[in-house]
């Protein structure tokens, strides 16, 4: 990175936060604290939860996931229109009518105090657990290739969006979110420009035909991570708690002028989150096909983990596989030009035996990389031996020009502060609502001491947030992790709500405890997964499952109890 | 005799070029998204 670069890095990521923090400074209303000025429209709400969504681990470790396994991932997504006409629809009428601060507020209005102490509860295990993992993965990533301190960068972008979140709350989120997606989108969209122009011809059929084009697997099983039926079915409870469930995604939408422009906001997500994310999984398999034409493509991607090994004592034996891979990946551009050409001449026998021989070289080049791994991890135990996240990274640092090499950086640090400052705006929310009010009643009525406790459970959270990513060493694999802790919190979560909203007979007692079980359910299944491989599931049908478990047990109890142990309140009483 | 219920209250307009309900609006990100899946399954079909 040159001067330019740091310009554009620095005017960008500081001037958003400056800008957001000094337009917000005098937001000393509670409403407009925790849910964005009045007037907020449904472009902003759009944009708002589109960011507090996508984290820098989607356009990062995306690509990455795409240039290794395919766009397979995509499927991922398919849930997620469904779940966003059902939020729509039946979710956020409700919590707009009640004139609640945070979802749980409405479990303490239908159900009872426990129940809604225990949503609360959850969210902020779950999503205080994942805080840390949000401004860890950048962090790591970045110091890692720029040679920047991790702690420092760690802080940098900590104390950043403390300054803002505090200053200004929820408004301050959503005008930062904005611009932070405005940056975000240019550069992508920048990224991608100047690939298409750095691409040989026929570098979609040449992705296609070594595999990395199957958006969409219809095999019916269950063990298989992404299928079209995981996709669909899971992908639509995962995100059916995220978006109707999760305080960080429903403080974006219950804001606004009117219901409509929460409305909007979701179905602008609905209609455009499978296309971007098909971009962005298209951009990792056009990495790939870039990578295959480059004489200096590295074995391994993580090329400061790499050459800190190749200078230690066991260095030639990464030397051997270094000079092993670029005559195989030479040997493979020499297939992959023949098979296009047979593909050009039509000759159907030719073309398939030029597409067996580019497979076969495909196979060895994928073992060479493999072994890499094995002797890195041979050599050094602790090494981190997942390289897909420094793929798109290696492409920003080696083929953009300088300046846009600071806006793609910016992109980096900008969704990771847009998402980092909606779950600490959320978990601040959560703690003053549904904790602080609930224990201390009387001081509720006081607004101005409820704004300066929201601002302070902001800046705990965001040094809770610091504290855990710069002692805690966290998987590799990130936006694995992530889903995997969110399937195992949240389908126990799902299942109250869907009781509260659907199930109108069931009482307190009975969706507590049933919801406890279900949590309990979940883990041994997840657990069971871990110890005997044989019976181990797709993570996302845990979303599914531990939902209906919460349903089915919450009946169950209802039925045992007999009659409702907590009959549940007008659902007009006012919110607390 | 048993007394009509009471009609739901009218829903807001989405204010939207086109629709006149929400409904309407649901069914066409719904088509949309269907629309997605079968590109994507035809886009692997070609390609993979």
């Amino acid at each position: 990175m040159n001067l330019l670069d740091w310009l554009v890095l620095l005017g960008a990521i500081v001037g958003i936060a400056a800008y957001g923090t000094w337009r917000t400074r005098h937001t000393d209303s509670l409403n407009t604290y925790l849910k964005g000025n009045h007037n907020t429209g449904w472009v902003t709400i759009g944009l708002s939860v589109m960011a507090t969504q996508a984290s820098t681990i989607t356009y990062l470790s995306l690509p990455g996931q795409a240039y290794e396994n395919g766009i397979a991932f995509i499927q991922n997504y398919f849930g997620l229109p469904l779940a966003l006409i059902i939020v729509c629809a039946f979710f956020l009428p409700i919590y707009r009518k009640l004139g609640v601060y945070t979802a749980y507020e409405y479990l303490g209005q239908r159900f009872d105090a426990k129940t809604r102490l225990l949503g609360a509860s959850l969210f902020l295990l779950h999503r205080g657990l994942q805080a840390g993992i949000t401004i860890y993965a950048p962090a790591i990533i970045l110091s890692t290739v720029l040679g920047w301190p991790l702690n420092l960068t760690i802080l940098f972008t900590g104390l950043l969006v403390i300054i803002y979140t505090v200053t200004g709350g929820s408004a301050a989120v959503n005008l930062t979110q904005r611009w932070q997606m405005a940056v975000i989108f240019g550069g992508m969209v920048t990224a991608f420009v100047v690939l298409l122009t750095k691409l040989p011809a026929g570098a979609v059929p040449i992705a296609g035909a070594l595999g990395k084009l199957q958006a969409v697997d219809f095999t019916p099983d269950l063990k298989q991570r992404y299928t079209l039926w995981s996709g669909i079915l899971g992908g639509l409870f995962l995100s059916l708690s995220y978006f109707g469930t999760d305080q960080t995604q429903v403080q974006r939408y219950i804001g606004g002028a009117a219901l409509r422009e929460g409305r909007l906001g979701l179905m602008f997500n609905a209609m455009f989150k499978i296309p971007m994310q098909f971009c962005i999984v298209m951009l990792g398999a056009l990495l790939f096909v870039f990578f295959q034409f480059q004489p200096d493509t590295p074995v391994f991607f993580n090329q400061t983990e790499w050459r800190r090994h190749v200078a230690g004592p066991e260095g030639a034996r990464l030397h051997v596989i270094e000079e092993k891979h670029t005559a195989i990946l030479a040997d493979k551009q020499v297939k992959i030009r023949a098979w296009m050409a047979a593909r050009e001449s039509g000759v159907p026998g030719d073309e398939a035996s030029a597409r067996s021989a580019m497979l076969a070289a495909q196979k060895a080049s994928d073992a060479v990389r493999q072994e890499a791994r094995d002797t890195l991890r041979a050599i050094d135990p602790q090494a981190k031996i997942k390289d897909s996240d420094y793929v798109f990274i290696t492409f920003i640092l080696t083929q953009l020009p300088h300046g846009v090499i600071g806006l793609l950086i910016a992109v980096m640090i900008a969704s990771a502060l847009s998402s980092k400052a909606g779950e600490l705006n959320a978990l601040a929310t959560t703690s003053t609502i549904d904790l602080w009010r609930h224990f201390r009643p009387l001081a509720a009525q006081d607004e101005a001491r409820n704004v300066r406790n929201a601002k302070w459970f902001t800046a705990l959270w965001g040094c809770f947030a610091i504290g855990f990513a710069l002692f805690v060493s966290f998987a590799e694999n990130l936006i694995e992790a992530l889903n995997i802790v969110a399937s195992l919190f949240y389908p126990a979560l799902l299942g109250v709500f869907v009781v509260a909203f659907f199930l109108k007979k069931v009482g307190g007692s009975a969706v507590f405890w049933a919801a406890l079980a279900s949590q309990v359910f979940v883990l041994l299944l997840f657990s069971a997964g871990k110890f005997y491989p044989a019976y181990e599931i797709g993570y996302l049908w845990l979303n599914p499952i531990g939902c209906a478990a919460c349903v089915i047990f919450s009946l169950l109890f209802q039925a045992i109890i007999g009659q409702r142990a907590s009959p549940p309140a007008s659902p007009m009483r006012p919110a607390t | 005799m048993k007394p009509p219920s009471a009609p739901p209250p009218p829903e807001d307009p989405p204010g939207v070029p086109g629709f006149r309900t929400w409904r309407g609006v649901y069914q066409f990100v719904f088509a949309f998204f269907v629309l997605c899946v079968l590109l994507l399954a035809v886009f692997s079909r070609v390609f993979a």
